[in-house]
């Protein structure tokens, strides 16, 4: 089998083409949850990754990390992207903030700094648009706060070099401003006194306090977007809910809108306006929160919410029927991704393509046939 | 309700441990007692670093070098295993005695086939004679553990991260131990890996009449795995009772925090409550109840004396001020969450 290759730039048009005029002319679900202008608007976002076993060849076989992706966020909307480890949310989030680049598809922003080059109409910018010089004043909009807080630290640096780092790569303010402005961040952030944390280094922290130094970091240079990547998910239960209400009250007071990733529902429960649910590449089921856990339509989204075990020894809960372990996406067959594990599976679903997101209700989106 | 008349498996009483560091004597363990029945199954839960792990290790009397035991016994149908020999020892590791460490699925070893593992652990520990059955003993783990038995000649990497987990389980049985202990089994695999892997656990513990000690600092998981919980703050057990008493009606303040800081997905969604500050340093634990200073009841004596043991029933608490039976909602307080 020989699958285009999209790292061409010729045929990479031809897929953006194709996935433009595949775009349905009405309701898709890049319309946010309130109908405002979107601060950010994604429509048939697709990342390959070339899975090359010889170096000297066209890669023949690509993993479908991410594949004809559309949503949309609102200003100061949280909206969460959940799914099981591989399915391709960290893809997502980097494509987000241009840490990569897709193999087709569009991202939109209509950040407040963006637009002078487009005249200061206020018109949305393209992605693919933001070079060089205009990254610079992306990177003030959009920030990326990663899982293993330590991972995106230099041992060696301070916490105030760490926090200050985005500052003064951005050339904001005079160093006495900047030390002002990182003190600032760190009471926000809940790291007090201030100045007892300023010259410490990573390793003299707990894992909670490490994140909160991330968060600051992130946050520092007022980003009106921000990629959360599972931040709680390496903490523990106590850091983990103080980490929670932090992020919720600094995206009230400072108006920021998350894309929240993580694989636990219950989080995204307490941390999201709407929920995405993905599914080897896909997002397979789309609505607000509470509608989502009290309505899953999709029979993945059941199957992961059955399988989220109970506080509450008395309650009895189904268990998920579905078969098999989740599998690579490389090269995967036309039909629907969850055909070899769904258990409502028909012959329809077999012979057919991955089923378009339709709008079942209100806001309420799935991918699937039998739903 | 678990007040049978079984033969207690296993008798912790008083154990103490300590970790000898360059910055002091870290006090991992202190004074940890309980008991475990026969086919019945003990959930450990609290914080990283609350010395679930250390509890485990002197159970199985695997410890680091830095290691001290610093009193106690672990009495293993009525030895003590902590006054036997490393060769007297050898008799009861894996053969009484099991268990399946956290992050075990990555200790398989690469270069050998699954099945061969096991039956080498089989063979090292006198269990079968022949080759044919061993092989019959692994099928038989295999499939009682959920994998085909046919998958036994491939290596680890041909296995999936819950495949592989399932494998250590079967290893661990392997012995037919009377006890069973599981550290964080399912910690790193996403939910559905876990939904089962806990469902086939909990048959096979059951189905065996095992004891079975179940540790994770996921209170959802341990609610329904276990029949008994204890709680570990700061190196001390703190709470324990039957499972269903201490959900409904903790009587320790950390319980109570610990679980209302717990999101769920089913039902109300209830606001979370955090829990302010951070574990204790082990090194200079505070004086007194080591939870005083995150507790909002703590008073003098909780500063100045170690908790007695608070009793309702077979349900206790090392509490001065327990609390009294309230239903859970009420004990939350309205957090700004978003609607
Ligand atoms: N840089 C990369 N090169 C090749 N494959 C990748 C790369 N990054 C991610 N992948 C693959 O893409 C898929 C999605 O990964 P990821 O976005 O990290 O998922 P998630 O964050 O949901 O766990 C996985 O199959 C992963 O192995
Ligand atoms: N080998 C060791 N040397 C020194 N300290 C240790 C060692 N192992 C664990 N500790 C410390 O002992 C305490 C209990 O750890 P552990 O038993 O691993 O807790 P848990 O399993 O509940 O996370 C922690 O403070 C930890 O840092
Ligand atoms: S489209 Fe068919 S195979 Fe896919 S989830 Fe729906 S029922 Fe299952
Ligand atoms: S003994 Fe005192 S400080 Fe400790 S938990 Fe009980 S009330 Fe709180
Ligand atoms: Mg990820
Ligand atoms: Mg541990």
């Amino acid at each position: 089998m020989c699958s285009p290759n999209p790292e061409n730039p010729e045929i990479r048009q031809i897929l953006l083409l194709m996935t433009s005029t595949m775009q349905t002319p009405v309701a898709t679900p890049n319309q946010t949850h309130a109908g405002q202008d979107a601060l950010v608007a994604v429509s048939g976002l697709t990342k390959r990754f070339p899975v090359s076993k010889n170096l000297f060849r066209q890669p023949s076989s690509f993993i479908h990390a991410v594949d004809d992706v559309s949503f949309a966020l609102a200003p100061g909307e949280s909206l969460g992207l959940v799914g099981e480890s591989g399915c391709g949310k960290t893809t997502v989030g980097k494509l987000l903030v241009k840490l990569l680049e897709p193999t087709s598809g569009q991202i939109r922003f209509r950040f407040p700094s963006l637009d002078t080059t487009a005249g200061g109409s206020g018109d949305p910018v393209d992605a693919s648009e933001i070079r060089s010089a205009d990254l610079r004043a992306f990177r003030r909009q959009a920030q990326m706060i990663f899982q293993d807080p330590y991972e995106s630290m230099n041992p060696r640096r301070t916490i105030y070099d760490t926090i200050a780092e985005p500052l003064a790569v951005q050339g904001i303010g005079s160093l006495m401003d900047r030390v002002d402005r990182v003190t600032e961040i760190l009471t926000q952030v809940g790291l007090t006194p201030a100045s007892s944390f300023l010259f410490r280094h990573p390793h003299e922290l707990s894992g909670g306090q490490r994140q909160r130094v991330a968060i600051a970091r992130a946050l520092v240079i007022g980003p009106s977007f921000v990629v959360a990547d599972e931040p709680t998910s390496m903490l523990d239960v106590s850091s983990r809910t103080g980490i929670m209400s932090l992020m919720q009250d600094l995206a009230q007071q400072l108006g920021i809108s998350y894309l929240y990733i993580t694989h636990d529902l219950a989080v995204a429960r307490y941390m999201c306006h709407r929920i995405a649910v993905m599914y080897l590449g896909k997002i397979v089921e789309m609505a607000e929160t509470e509608e989502l856990l009290r309505n899953p339509l999709h029979p993945y989204t059941r199957a992961l919410l059955s399988a989220v075990p109970v506080p509450d020894p008395a309650y009895r809960r189904d268990h998920p029927d579905i078969r098999g372990d989740l599998t690579l996406p490389i090269d995967p067959p036309a039909r629907c991704r969850f055909y070899d594990r769904c258990p409502v599976a028909t012959d329809f679903c077999e012979g057919n393509p991955h089923p378009p997101m339709e709008e079942q209700s209100p806001g309420h989106w799935v991918a699937c046939y039998e739903a | 309700m678990t007040t049978s008349t079984n033969a207690l498996v296993l008798e912790v009483i008083d154990l103490s441990l300590r970790y000898q560091t360059r910055q002091g004597e870290v006090q991992a363990v202190e004074g940890v007692s309980f008991n475990l029945e026969q086919g019945q199954s003990l959930g450990l839960v609290g914080e990283s670093g609350c010395g679930k792990t250390s509890v485990a290790n002197c159970l199985m009397r695997l410890l680091p070098e830095n290691a001290r035991l610093a009193g106690g016994q672990v009495r293993l149908g009525g030895t003590d295993l902590l006054s036997l020999s490393d060769e007297e020892m050898r008799g009861y590791r894996w053969r009484r005695i099991a268990m399946v460490f956290q992050a075990a699925m990555n200790s398989l070893d690469p270069v050998h086939r699954v099945g061969h593992q096991i039956i080498e652990a089989i063979e090292a520990h006198g269990m079968e004679t022949t080759m044919a059955d061993a092989r019959e003993r692994v099928a038989r783990l295999f499939r009682m553990v959920g994998l085909d038995p046919q998958l036994m000649d491939r290596y680890p990497h041909e296995f999936s991260g819950g495949m592989r987990q399932r494998a250590v389980i079967a290893m661990a049985l392997s012995c037919d131990p009377d006890l069973i202990i599981a550290d964080e089994p399912t910690t790193a695999l996403d939910v559905i890996v876990q939904d089962r892997i806990l469902r086939e656990l909990k048959v096979v513990q059951q189905e065996l009449r095992m004891g079975m000690i179940y540790i994770s600092h996921d209170i959802g998981v341990v609610a329904e795995v276990t029949d008994r919980i204890g709680v570990m703050y700061a190196g001390r057990l703190v709470e324990l009772g039957d499972t269903a008493d201490v959900f409904r009606s903790p009587m320790h303040p950390y319980t109570a925090a610990l679980m209302s800081s717990f999101p769920s997905v089913h039902g109300e969604r209830l606001p979370l409550v955090g829990l302010a500050g951070e574990p204790p340093n082990l090194i200079d634990p505070p004086a007194g109840c080591p939870f005083h200073p995150r507790c909002q009841y703590a008073d003098e004596i909780c500063r100045t004396e170690f908790p007695d043991r608070s009793m309702r029933g077979d349900h206790w608490a090392a509490c001065w001020h327990p609390l009294e039976a309230p239903p859970l909602s009420e004990n939350r307080q309205k957090q700004d969450l978003p609607d």
